[in-house]
């Protein structure tokens, strides 16, 4: 009867060890599996032109809206021109001369407004953190507010 | 932590295997099971059940922690400065620790009630009391941070306190301490204490949708100590008890003539009939002076403003708003069952538990079946009052809280020990020591309507050997007991800030939710306020200088200032641009007599700094907060006084500039 409360009191033991350390090693897995799938290489489904966020298609005018362009810059003032010029020239983050034609208008909003997500899987933004080394801050800018600055970085690029 | 818990479950089963047998309970750390580790084991990433809020004592802020883990999550500054979080330094936040004395920089938490509705937690806002400067704070759940803090008058010691009715209509402040009161000309003989020395109690209303503070009214009682107290709840709504000692009137060595007489009473309020009297208007107004301090979260700076009227009504006057009923010896803790049927009285000095039926003492109060009077206070005989005694249950009692099964805990200081008892049949059921001297505990849900039952915590007054030694001083030990089976069940020991009174155990999902992240930039009123870089600035005001700063990964705008002369004051004005969670930027600047800011996302705060010397002081971001932090620093030239150095400032290139000029 002894050895038998020692076997099973030995089992507890054990399980309760193995249970414990397992726990913390599925957890670490797991995460790392979700990153694996998650990141543009590893996931065919990903669209390295869109990036990823809400926005899928962003309608564009022939013309610039200058409205827009004018709120936009608003909250350039605020929200981006610390780290960010309107020359080609690197401050913190890239300069924004040219970024229209470097990235989609999805890209660029959804990068905006989806910053820690894409900055995880997006090849190029991930290229672009090895040259900046700061992680590009999500400054919570709302919907209408990314559209409004996408304008004025077209406006920035010669968009009449 | 999980590699502590896990590895002497993981070295006794090893020296199992191995054939030894090292296991025999030699010690206190030895009563705890071997299932222990896991019923604590929260996992890297893995939220706690509950938040467990815990008094700092004489550190004088609040403490919150995770349970089961125990891991401490965050101090909150209430009544101690702080030169962390930069509070009490900080232009903003220095108004809040203002009283009618003048900027109090320390004092003494001692209970910590959680806003309730219906009798339950809601998760909105938690209150401490000042025992020394007699204030209560209210913490907002939101922000994490003390949003209000009111000045008590007429008081000494606020330790019946910040004690609080079901719905929140009011939090009650007691004084420890009898004085005269302020009105009066208090340059008296100690030796007239019968005489001129009153007590106190304050009710604090709370507003619904807000919780601004107000003293409502306060009630002038005879002169002795109130010590703890609790509100009525279900059947005993409308009324609230405190505990006294010292109905001797002793004003000298209390330890011994405060101790004399066999039972004190403990107080019944019935505070809907006094609410009903005010509103009545037959509160008397009274001169006094008192400070009532605000924090706004969207000028993210406070205000204190000193009142000096406070109503107050004479409990002798208005016979039926108090009664006393005895409690044997120098009772310390007076807690409500669940239900509301039962006041549970603790004589510290008492070798049984008094337990008294609300019912039974609203028969007595009919039937007017008193003993006599004390200073015109009705007193109830005891045996009409009382429900029961636990007998023999441990010595020392000091508080009891409540599960969700009918049985309530009280902690024995004297013999350390928590002892379990049924409160219909009043049998002891279980009893587990502490290490040691159990002062306060606290059950989970423990005082509300509907108690969770699951988890007690005891905060211990001394540590002894706990914990790895730390010289004279140790941390103070609380201990967490699995209570959800018969036996209670030592499960963890965890280390505590200052010296823990009481404390809360609320879930988690009652606050985790509603957590702010950061402050909408857009919703900034601070005065001053940088909108961006462009709203930078350095304006001189004869010899004072305002810096206009930002703070953003990584760096600080304008971070070349000259033109600042000796003699000059300068304000830092930084706001953190940063519109995302978790990203304070920090700011210090050498020689400062004062502590650093830690600016919130969204936040401006105020450094105020009198240069004393001539040359070039550094400034930097105390808060690491990127790849480039240690870059995020900057420079001020100081020049002697009436130098013709010009104010200069910006970021990248210097560009001299008149005044109030915006840089770029």
């Amino acid at each position: 009867m002894k050895r038998l409360a020692m076997i099973l009191f030995l089992g507890t033991c054990i399980t309760a060890c193995g249970g414990g350390s397992s726990e913390g090693t599925t957890t670490a897995s797991e995460t790392s599996s979700t990153e694996n799938t998650k990141t543009a290489g590893g996931n065919p489904s990903y669209d390295p032109n869109r990036g990823e966020g809400k926005f899928t298609k962003v309608e564009l005018g022939e013309t610039l809206d200058a409205a827009m362009a004018a709120n936009g810059q608003k909250v350039f003032e605020v929200k981006c021109v610390s780290c960010h010029k309107l020359t080609s020239e690197k401050l913190v983050g890239p300069g924004w001369l040219g970024v229209t034609e470097r990235h989609t208008a999805e890209w660029i909003m959804n990068f905006a407004t989806n910053t820690d997500a894409m900055l995880d899987k997006d090849p190029k933004a991930q290229a672009q953190l090895e040259i900046c080394l700061v992680r590009m801050p999500n400054q919570n800018i709302a919907d209408e507010d990314a559209r409004n600055v996408y304008e004025f970085m077209r406006k920035n690029d010669g968009v009449k | 932590m999980k590699n502590y818990k896990l590895l002497p479950v993981a070295v006794f089963a090893f020296s199992l295997l191995l054939g030894f047998n090292a296991c025999k309970p030699k010690n206190a750390g030895s009563a705890v099971s071997s299932d222990a580790a896991a019923k604590t084991y929260v996992a890297p990433g893995k939220y706690d059940e509950f938040y467990n809020f815990v008094s700092g004592g004489f550190s004088g802020q609040l403490s919150t922690y995770g349970l089961p883990s125990g891991r401490l999550l965050r101090v909150i500054p209430v009544f101690s400065v702080d030169p962390e979080k930069g509070w009490g330094y900080s232009e903003e936040t220095k108004p809040m620790l203002n009283t009618s004395h003048g900027f109090v920089p320390w004092d003494d938490l001692h209970h910590v009630q959680l806003s309730k509705t219906n009798g339950e937690y809601d998760g909105r806002w938690v209150f401490g009391n000042a025992n020394n400067t007699p204030r209560v704070a209210r913490i907002d759940l939101k922000t994490f941070r003390t949003a209000e803090i009111i000045e008590l008058p007429n008081s000494g010691g606020n330790h019946s306190s910040p004690f609080i009715t079901e719905n929140t209509e009011y939090v009650v402040a007691g004084t420890r301490f009898s004085i005269p009161p302020d009105d009066v000309n208090g340059d008296v003989p100690i030796s007239t204490y019968k005489k001129n020395f009153k007590g106190t109690i304050s009710f604090i209303s709370v507003q619904k949708d807000n919780g601004a503070m107000d003293i409502a009214f306060q009630l002038r009682c005879p002169g002795f100590n109130f010590d703890l107290s609790r509100a009525g709840k279900g059947v005993s709504s409308g009324w609230f008890f405190f505990s006294t000692y010292n109905t001797e009137q002793a004003y000298t060595l209390l330890e011994v003539n405060a101790s004399q007489k066999d039972k004190d009473f403990v107080m019944a309020i019935n505070w809907k009939k006094a609410e009903e009297y005010i509103k009545a208007g037959k509160g008397r107004k009274q001169s006094v002076k008192y400070a009532h301090n605000v924090y706004d979260e969207k000028t993210h700076s406070s205000t204190s403003t000193i009142k000096t009227e406070v109503t107050i009504m004479d409990v002798k006057d208005f016979p039926d708003i108090a009664y006393f009923f005895p409690c044997p010896k120098s009772p310390h803790g007076c807690d409500v069952s669940p239900t509301g049927e039962y006041i549970v009285g603790s004589g510290k000095l008492a070798a049984l538990i008094p337990v008294f039926s609300f019912d039974k003492m609203i028969k007595a109060i009919a039937a007017k079946d008193y003993i006599g009077n004390f200073d015109g206070i009705p007193i109830l005989k005891y045996e009409s009052v009382l429900y029961g005694e636990v007998k023999k249950p441990g010595l020392g009692p000091l508080h009891t809280e409540f599960d969700d099964k009918g049985n309530a805990y009280t902690s024995m200081f004297v013999s350390s020990e928590v002892v379990k008892w049924n409160i219909k049949d009043l049998k002891v059921l279980d009893r587990a020591p502490t290490y040691y001297s159990v002062g306060h505990l606290c059950v989970a849900g423990g005082d509300t309507k509907k108690p969770y039952g699951k988890y007690l915590v005891a905060y211990n007054k001394i540590t002894k050997d706990r914990f790895l030694p730390t010289g004279p001083e140790l941390s103070q030990s609380a201990q967490l007991y699995d209570i959800s089976g018969d036996k209670m069940q030592l499960i963890l020991d965890f280390p505590t800030i200052g010296e823990p009174h009481y404390a809360q155990i609320v879930a988690a999902d009652l606050i985790k939710n509603n957590s702010t992240k950061f402050f909408k930039m857009e919703d900034n009123k601070n005065p001053y306020f940088s909108n961006g870089e462009g709203g930078t600035k350095v304006v001189r005001t004869g010899n004072r200088v305002d810096v206009y700063m930002t703070a953003i990964r990584s760096h600080l705008t304008p971070d070349n200032i000259e033109g600042v002369k000796m003699g000059d004051e300068v304000y830092f004005h930084v706001t953190n641009l940063e519109q995302d969670w978790d990203v304070p930027h920090g700011f210090a600047i050498k020689g400062a007599l004062t502590g650093e800011l830690l600016i919130m996302p969204g936040e401006t705060q105020t450094l105020k700094w009198v240069p004393d010397r001539v040359g070039i002081s550094p400034f930097y971001c105390t808060d690491f907060c990127s790849a480039l932090h240690q870059e995020m620093s900057g420079y001020v030239r100081v020049s002697p006084a009436g130098s013709n150095v010009p104010l200069k400032f910006g970021t990248g290139k210097i560009e001299p500039t008149a005044d109030s000029v915006k840089t770029k």
